[in-house]
């Protein structure tokens, strides 16, 4: 099959190093994805997966001088890792942007709001600083701001928890880029906000065709928002697909374990959650072999002990349906089965 | 389920409990100029080894409840019952003895713990200040609570550094634990934890009330891990209860606009439900607790709010068996929600 | 904020007014009797008496405190009835007997070379720690850092008055690159007064500088890895603008206190400094009135100190405020 034109984000093996007192640590190792414009791919791990710091280094916020980003992230066939750090920071904020987990902290506690929007507008356009305002006003408005007149000359202290991540958002679209990272956006925010925000960041996604690349620990939004998705654990991605992919037919014993640990607001499954034993591991001493085998409920079912040495390759199980695992086809089809008979029937 | 008001069999009774906070200008001669009123009015018991949910958004006086319950915040009315004591205006020093009936488990298990204790010391610290030598002497009772709560309990000499997340608040719990007490209030215990982990310490506080007995005050955001562990949810907005039911009543016929909203809001981790759901969305943010709406306090992003709800207050009414609200206009017509997608039930 | 402002000094003076009356019920509780001091060798009880009631010792404490408080707005008279009353005018501060002067006047005559040297100190040490504490954060962990902070480690280990006298002796007595300092003021002969404050400027700068260019590096390393940082790099700032606009400006804001407070303790006096170079300034005059047991001018001179350091946090308070949004004042 002929290979068509490369995906508007093709991320290629992306993988980065950190120095620390321990040694090199490996907190992202090759990971591959790409999302095209309209589309949402969420990036699901638990704390320590890899997964802030994939988007950080694609957005080129790593510090190339300590640590080493190696790999592709093709953003409209430019590549954003070969790009000098000048090269990157002109793409940032104008063709890719990114927001936050916390609004407060993430925005500058000493200047209004409106001077941090202009100068995001003022940094990638040549306009003067009346048409900044502008358009400053414009995107409050289209966020949803009440009243950006006002606001635009409030201080980030005075607007509330929802009202600031309206503002990032505003700050992050306001050069209408072509991707959107959005990182835990609204972890720090309640529950009815939280639905105000997705709900804007999908609407504005639509007005924008922005491809948005959503980090989560909720697999609630994730099964909310997202086309594709890929589940990250230990600095790798081990299972990714279409979201009915990952949700109806999970493959990886570490995606089937998330989707029983977590509690169901629509349902009582059981009254004792099946959760994962163990705690996930630290990226200083990763285990030798597969990185999920030390919580794996599984790993012995393969014979060959490949599970306790050998890295699994990412395969493809057909369509883009893509895993790290060493149990095969029919294994893997009995655990998921089995699960997830457990998960629908426990309630009953 | 049916609960006789009879002050003797209730662990912790609440009655009318309001916590004011003043709001003092700065300078040398403050002056109060206002009254954050975190709890308005809440009233709420506990049965022994009943969970009591306590859920809701940030500001709506949930973590304050908790704490005043235990004594830990003054009440400025009201009236407290800790297993049939009047509590409410005890002195520090009559509170210590009903210490061993009452504990608390934290959310953030890295700032709870001293960490220049080991863990031994950390989790038999209550034995020492209720003076209590268990048979077998505190470092053998401290080792079994360890292998209790799912540590290794040769780590009694370690410091909680050396300990993950959620090991940590292993520790808390077992420290919670230490002295049998009748009744825990948690305070988002699992909010800071990762998925795995939470599901993990949820099941923990679930073996221990099945063994011990312990009821639990389980004060949390998350409406999905209330939901798993509670037998009875109470919601609060603005410092006033204004739905409280069993667990199952509550998700699947919430009477209360409010608690709808929050249900509908909370998307579940099932592509095809969450896209069939219907999402109310509620406008604006929450007023400020210094100068509450008048009447209902809800009525300002209330989708159901009429003339009467910006006057009077409402009370809160037991319309169900068991299923109180605090509404003038309660969800009854609706049969049924879209927060239940009941089909994997039945 | 005026209606603060009056608030804030009507506090201040109280304040002051306490810390007065703390004095001077401290200073009544020492042992060494001033009158005893005033009297000389020839000293007998009844002299003694009479210096006791001349300097109003023989009231009892709080209305001496009453009399004193008197004097700052009205002046005073001590030993009125007596044949040769002494006259305080007003501001008066008290009167060192001791020195036969007003101890207003005494302070007053002090405070130029206090404030020549502080506020000459004042510029060449936060000239000095801010760039190089902002120059080590920038470069962490590199050598420049760790030069730097070597340096600041030296700076902040050696006592003032060591490489005070070090500067003397090779500067001044060996080399001969500067003649004895000998102070004077800068508008009767600035060639001398420069030549006077110029080792001493750097003596004193030396310690402040190296404090406040670790202040400033950790200030510096905290904000830049604080949350508004990183996105002000995701917008597509240049670093350059990102450091100077939005690091720098959050970063600072602590160090504005530090150094209010720093500059108005030294306007109560640097004692080594102006000890070591024999400067007219208020710290060597402090020092003198401690060994002379001279009890008005030391009151004296811990209040009007008390009250720069008093000055300047309000100073400071207010600043603050201008720099942060966030503190509101009311």
């Amino acid at each position: 099959m002929m290979r068509a034109a490369r995906p508007f984000l093709a991320v290629e093996g992306l993988s980065v190093e950190f120095p620390t007192e321990d040694g090199r640590v490996q907190a992202v190792d090759g990971v591959s994805f790409s999302v095209e414009r309209g589309k949402t791919l969420a990036i699901v791990g638990e704390s320590g997966s890899g997964k802030s710091v994939t988007a950080q280094a694609i957005m080129g916020l790593i510090d190339r001088r300590l640590s080493v980003v190696s790999g592709r992230a093709w953003l409209e066939g430019r590549d954003l890792v070969a790009m000098s750090d000048d090269e990157v920071r002109h793409e940032r904020g104008s063709s890719m942007a990114m927001i936050f987990q916390d609004p407060m902290s993430s925005l500058h506690p000493f200047y209004r709001i409106g001077a941090q929007l202009s100068e995001a507008v003022l940094v990638h356009q040549k306009v003067s600083k009346q048409e900044a305002r502008e358009q400053v006003l414009e995107m409050l408005n289209r966020v949803g701001i009440p009243d950006p007149k006002t606001r635009i000359d409030d201080y980030p202290h005075q607007l509330s928890g929802g009202m600031r991540q309206r503002v990032m958002i505003a700050m992050a679209l306001i050069n209408s880029p072509a991707l959107l990272i959005a990182d835990e956006p609204t972890t720090a925010l309640d529950v009815t906000v939280q639905s105000q925000i997705l709900e804007l960041i999908g609407t504005l996604q639509q007005e924008y065709d922005t491809a948005v690349v959503m980090i989560t620990h909720d697999l609630g939004i994730v099964a909310d928002i997202a086309d594709h998705v890929a589940v990250m654990y230990g600095g790798r991605i081990v299972e990714s697909g279409t979201v009915d992919e990952i949700f109806y037919e999970p493959q990886m014993p570490y995606t089937l374990g998330l989707l029983s640990s977590v509690p169901r607001l629509d349902q009582v499954r059981a009254e004792r959650l099946d959760p994962i034993p163990g705690n996930p591991p630290s990226p200083i001493s990763l285990p030798p072999g597969c990185v999920f085998q030390p919580r794996c409920a599984y790993s012995d079912r393969v014979t060959s002990h490949a599970c306790e040495t050998v890295r699994p390759e990412l395969v493809d199980i057909g369509g883009g349906h893509t895993m790290r695992c060493h149990l095969d086809a029919d294994q893997r089809g009995q655990i998921a089965s089995d699960v997830l008979s457990a998960l629908a029937g426990g309630g009953a | 389920m049916t609960q006789i008001a009879s002050n003797g069999d209730q662990v912790l009774r609440v009655t009318d409990l309001r916590t004011y906070f003043p709001v003092r200008s700065r300078g040398l001669f403050p002056k109060t100029i206002g009254q954050v009123k975190a709890v308005d009015g809440v009233s709420l018991s506990v049965a022994p080894g009943e969970t009591l949910g306590l859920v809701g958004e940030s500001g709506c006086g949930k973590s304050t409840t908790g704490r005043t319950v235990l004594r830990l915040i003054a009440p400025t009315s009201g009236t407290i019952e800790l297993d049939g004591d009047d509590i409410t205006a005890m002195s520090a020093k009559q509170l210590v003895p009903l210490r061993r009936k009452a504990q608390m488990i934290f959310q953030d298990p890295y700032n709870a713990l001293n960490p220049r204790h080991t863990v031994g010391t950390i989790i038999g610290a209550p034995f020492e200040v209720q003076s209590v030598t268990p048979p077998g002497g505190v470092q053998a009772a401290v080792q079994d609570l360890m292998e209790r709560v799912g540590l290794n309990p040769e780590h009694y000499n370690r410091y909680p550094s050396e300990f993950s997340g959620g090991q940590r608040q292993r520790i808390g719990i077992a420290r919670a634990v230490a002295l049998r007490p009748k009744i825990i209030v948690c305070d988002e215990p699992v909010s800071a934890l990762d998925v795995s982990i939470q599901a993990q310490i949820m099941n923990l506080l679930k073996d221990l009330q099945d063994d011990f007995g312990v009821a639990y005050l389980f004060v949390a955001h998350d409406l999905a891990v209330v939901r798993q562990i509670a037998h009875r949810v109470a919601v609060m907005y603005l410092g006033h209860i204004v739905e409280l039911a069993s667990r199952e009543d509550l998700y699947a016929k919430p009477l209360h606009p409010y608690t709808h909203a929050l249900l509908s809001a909370v998307p579940v981790p099932d592509p095809r439900a969450q896209a069939n759901r219907e999402q109310i969305r509620l406008s604006g943010d929450l007023p400020s607790p210094i100068n509450p709406p008048s009447g209902c306090v809800f009525h300002t992003r209330c989708f159901r709010a009429e003339d009467r709800c910006r006057v009077e207050v409402p009370e809160l009414r037991e319309l169900l068996p068991g299923h109180t609200v605090a509404c003038h206009f309660p969800m009854v017509d609706l049969q049924s929600t879209p927060s239940s997608v009941e089909s994997s039930k039945i | 904020m005026s209606a603060y402002v009056v608030r804030r000094i009507l506090s201040m003076v109280l304040l002051l007014v306490l810390l007065s009356l703390v004095v001077f019920i401290l200073f009544s509780l020492l042992p060494a009797d001033p009158a005893r001091l005033t009297c000389g060798k020839g000293c007998t009880p009844s002299v003694l008496e009479a210096n006791r009631i001349k300097l109003g010792l023989d009231l009892p404490v709080i209305q001496q405190y009453w009399e004193f408080v008197k004097g700052l707005f009205v002046g005073r008279t001590y030993a009125a009835n007596s044949p040769d009353p002494v006259q305080c005018s007003a501001p008066c501060l008290g009167y060192s007997f001791k020195r036969g002067e007003e101890v207003f006047v005494l302070i007053k005559d002090r405070l130029p070379a206090t404030i020549w040297l502080a506020f000459g100190a004042f510029v060449l040490w936060l000239a000095a720690g801010i760039s190089l504490g902002i120059y080590s954060a920038l470069r962490r962990g590199r050598w420049q850092d760790r030069s730097v902070m070597g340096f600041a480690l030296v700076g902040y280990s050696l006592p003032s008055f060591f490489i005070g006298l070090v500067a003397i002796f090779f500067i001044i007595i060996r080399w001969q690159l500067l003649p004895f300092p000998s102070y004077i003021s800068p508008f009767e002969n600035p060639v001398q007064f420069l030549q006077t404050m110029i080792l001493p400027w750097i003596i004193l700068a030396t310690l402040y500088a190296a404090f406040y260019m670790r202040l400033t590096r950790n200030q510096m390393l905290e904000v830049l890895g604080d949350d508004y940082i990183r996105t002000a790099r995701a917008k597509g700032l240049p670093e350059r603008t990102v450091i100077r606009k939005h690091a720098l400006r959050a970063g600072l804001t602590p160090i504005v206190t530090a150094a209010g407070l720093d500059l108005a303790g030294l306007l109560g006096g640097a004692i080594i400094t102006e000890s070591i170079f024999s400067l007219p300034g208020v710290g060597s005059l402090a020092v003198n009135s401690v060994n002379d047991a001279d009890l008005p001018l030391i009151v004296g001179i811990t209040l009007v100190a008390a009250t720069f350091i008093i000055i300047a946090n309000l100073i400071v308070d207010l600043l603050y405020a201008v720099i942060d949004p966030r503190v509101r004042l009311t």
